[in-house]
């Protein structure tokens, strides 16, 4: 684990050597997260967004804990129990709408970490475990995120949940047999409820798992940097404490004012006004739209309307929608290009900025309704998708000729121009 | 080999979607409500912005139409008696207004069913015994609890204030079905509920005068209180939070450039 010239753990008093001997979890935090874990000096404020994220998972398991004193898993009183900590509990607004927004906002670090992760290369070797892993913490979040919507069992939470659930019907023979077994019952209700709620207070510390694991990957080989080479030596790093460590800090304080506008002063922005009635079985709401994180994928659920090979079309959506999530466990495969960072890849780098701004698109399209033109936009939207990580990005790993990369990350990029600053 | 499965996979995706993209549409079927519908009137409030707080005069008189008009058919059954404290109200003028209420209780002799008058800390009583005895009094259409209404339509107070002050004569040309009312801002422009407010309908305390606009503007407010009773804690705090986070931030980035020069002078 890490380079040779990491700075080795010296116990300092006597009772830090009594305790090295016994339990190194000072040796360990100074080994992962302090000055003996030396960090490639010029990483960017993109770098920053791996500790966000984790920020908003502390956010979230630490606000639902409370939340879960409060609220009742049962669908005669779910959403009374939810106004109830709205208007009764002492600050009980202020944890609510900190986890309806957290939640948010750890989708939105997340995306950035990936899309960070998409452009510098982060997936390639010898990152493959840690890309994988983080693939399934987001499988996770998808998870939670769409049962604790749930939750509140007012008319977004019940007809999404019919929704989704109602996609593994799509599936041949097993299907219904599926459906039943995720709702506890043939329908959306009591069984349902309870189970997502038991789940959704289960999966946050599998995902603080999995984090542990993909951090564990991290320091095998250590960060990537914007540059994609390796480490060479010394001067190319600095130690992760102090100087990630305050960086992080500010990150975190930057990261939590625009979280506090949210909450304080826009807290039902993020979310959709028909989720403050109570669920009715009854009344179908005009429009059913997930939480907008799930919008891209919801458009690529959509977008298929024809029968293919004879394959009902909602079979297609849903094998689709998955496959898009999936596909990306087999990125480090399907581009095997051995420059790692879009700087040097001049024609992946336009690819990517592609890619960003079909997601956009599929978003816009997802929380759209489903109507022209926007189904027509998502079929092109959808299409181009699976055509770039399937099609373009393991062609052009072939085909495209890099830029020439520096010698290393402390040394001139070009003979005569300044050394790369550490920003 | 994980090449040809990928361009394989990818092909028959696309392909299914670029034919589906290609296939012919039937027409849009326009809404024929949507010509005669229009978008929400703007109307401010003195609760808006970062520092709004409550009218607390405007909500007064907002409860005063609900109580008047509203709780005929709307219950508000979220918001409890006491919660009028935010409205300015007094204890005894709380327990007051509690004990107009009847609410329903259980004879403590004989065990039956029965009401007693209303305490402060009791919440508003339904309106109606239950959802079905609420839509057979109102045509088949249940009037919803108004304690959350602000929240929960699109739009928020601007909306709710629409509805209220902008009911219209229907155009010729549009077919107002049996038992409903035209109201543009309403979805499908068609609204079970009659007109409310008409002007002079309630006689304001404070001399105010009681116009359609000025009731609609003042129940809006006071529904909008209803729904979220915390609001002026929530964004005195907020400027506390953000007040404190910014000297945070100024310590961070200070802290952070103080030990990046350290590092780069190394």
């Amino acid at each position: 684990m890490g380079f040779h010239w990491a700075k080795k753990y010296e116990p300092q008093s006597g009772l830090e050597k009594w305790l090295d001997e016994r339990l190194p979890i000072i040796r360990l935090v100074h080994d992962s997260v302090g000055a003996g874990y030396p960090a490639p000096k010029n990483l960017n404020y993109w770098w920053n967004f791996g500790s966000l994220a984790g920020l908003f998972l502390v956010v979230q398991i630490v606000t639902g804990i409370v939340l879960a004193m409060h609220y009742a898993a049962n669908q005669a009183v779910a959403f009374d129990s939810v106004e109830r900590i709205m208007r009764d509990v002492n600050f009980g607004w202020l944890i609510r709408y900190m986890h309806a927004n957290g939640a948010s906002f750890f989708f939105i670090v997340v995306y950035v970490h990936i899309l960070r992760g998409l452009y510098y290369g982060s997936y390639k070797a010898p990152r493959e475990m840690l890309w994988i892993l983080g693939v399934v913490i987001y499988l996770l979040m998808m998870a939670t995120g769409f049962m604790g919507y749930v939750l509140p069992w007012g008319q977004m939470s019940f007809w999404g949940a019919q929704v989704i659930t109602g996609l593994f019907s799509a599936i041949p023979v097993v299907g219904d047999d599926i459906q039943t077994l995720l709702l506890g019952a043939p329908f959306v209700g009591n069984p349902a409820l309870n189970k997502f709620f038991s789940l959704h207070y289960l999966l946050p510390f599998v995902i603080a798992g999995v984090v542990i694991l993909h951090i564990w990957a991290l320091h095998i080989p250590g960060s990537n940097n914007p540059l994609g080479i390796d480490v060479k030596g010394p001067a190319d790093t600095v130690p992760f404490h102090p100087y990630y460590t305050a960086k992080d800090l500010m990150g975190v304080v930057a990261a939590l004012i625009v979280f506090s506008i949210f909450v304080f002063f826009l807290p039902n922005a993020l979310g959709h006004p028909d989720n403050y009635i109570p669920a009715d079985p009854l009344s179908t709401p005009a429009h059913i739209v997930p939480e907008w994180y799930y919008w891209p994928f919801y458009a690529i659920l959509r977008a298929f309307t024809y029968d293919f090979l004879g394959v009902p079309a909602k079979l297609w959506g849903v094998l689709a929608m998955f496959a898009a999530i999936l596909l990306l466990f087999f990125l480090p495969w399907l581009d095997d290009s051995k420059t790692r960072s879009a700087r040097f890849r001049p024609v992946y780098k336009q690819l990517f900025w592609l890619l960003v701004a079909d997601l956009a698109l599929l978003g816009y399209c997802g929380a759209a309704p489903a109507e022209e033109p926007y189904v027509r936009i998502s079929q092109f939207a959808a299409a181009y998708y699976f055509i770039h990580f399937l099609i373009l990005v393991p062609i052009v790993a072939r085909l495209e000729t890099p830029k020439p990369l520096p010698k290393s990350i402390s040394e001139p990029v070009l003979p005569g121009a300044a050394a790369q600053p550490a920003e | 080999m994980i090449r040809l499965i990928s361009f394989g996979v990818g092909a028959i995706f696309t392909l299914a979607l670029l034919i589906a993209a290609f296939l012919p549409r039937e027409a849009a079927v326009e809404d024929p409500a949507a010509k005669f519908h229009k978008p929400h009137m703007h109307v401010e409030f003195a609760h808006q912005g970062i520092f709004g707080t409550y009218d607390r005069a405007q909500l007064q008189r907002g409860f005063q139409v609900y109580k008047e008009v509203c709780a005929a058919c709307h219950s508000l059954h979220r918001v409890a008696f006491r919660n009028l404290a935010d409205l300015g109200y007094n204890e005894a003028e709380i327990k007051a207004i509690a004990k107009g209420y009847d609410v329903p209780s259980i004879d403590d002799k004989t065990g039956d069913a029965s009401t007693r008058p209303g305490l402060p800390s009791d919440r508003f009583p339904l309106v109606y015994p239950n959802d079905v005895a609420a839509k057979a009094a109102n045509n088949g259409k249940a009037p919803p609890d108004l304690s959350l209404i602000v929240k929960a339509r699109e739009g928020h107070e601007a909306y709710i204030y629409s509805v209220l002050a902008g009911y219209e004569t229907a155009p010729a040309e549009f077919q107002v079905p049996e038992g409903g009312n035209f109201n543009p801002y309403f979805p499908g422009n068609v609204i079970a509920m009659p007109k409310p407010l008409s002007d002079d309908q309630v006689t304001y305390g404070d001399g105010t005068k009681a116009t359609v606009e000025q009731m609609s503007k003042d129940v809006t407010a006071f529904l909008t209180w209803a729904a979220e009773p915390h609001m002026e804690a929530r964004k005195r705090i907020g400027i506390g939070v953000l007040m404190f986070l910014s000297v945070f931030f100024i310590v961070a980035v200070n802290s952070y450039r103080k030990i990046k020069a350290a590092v780069n002078s190394h």
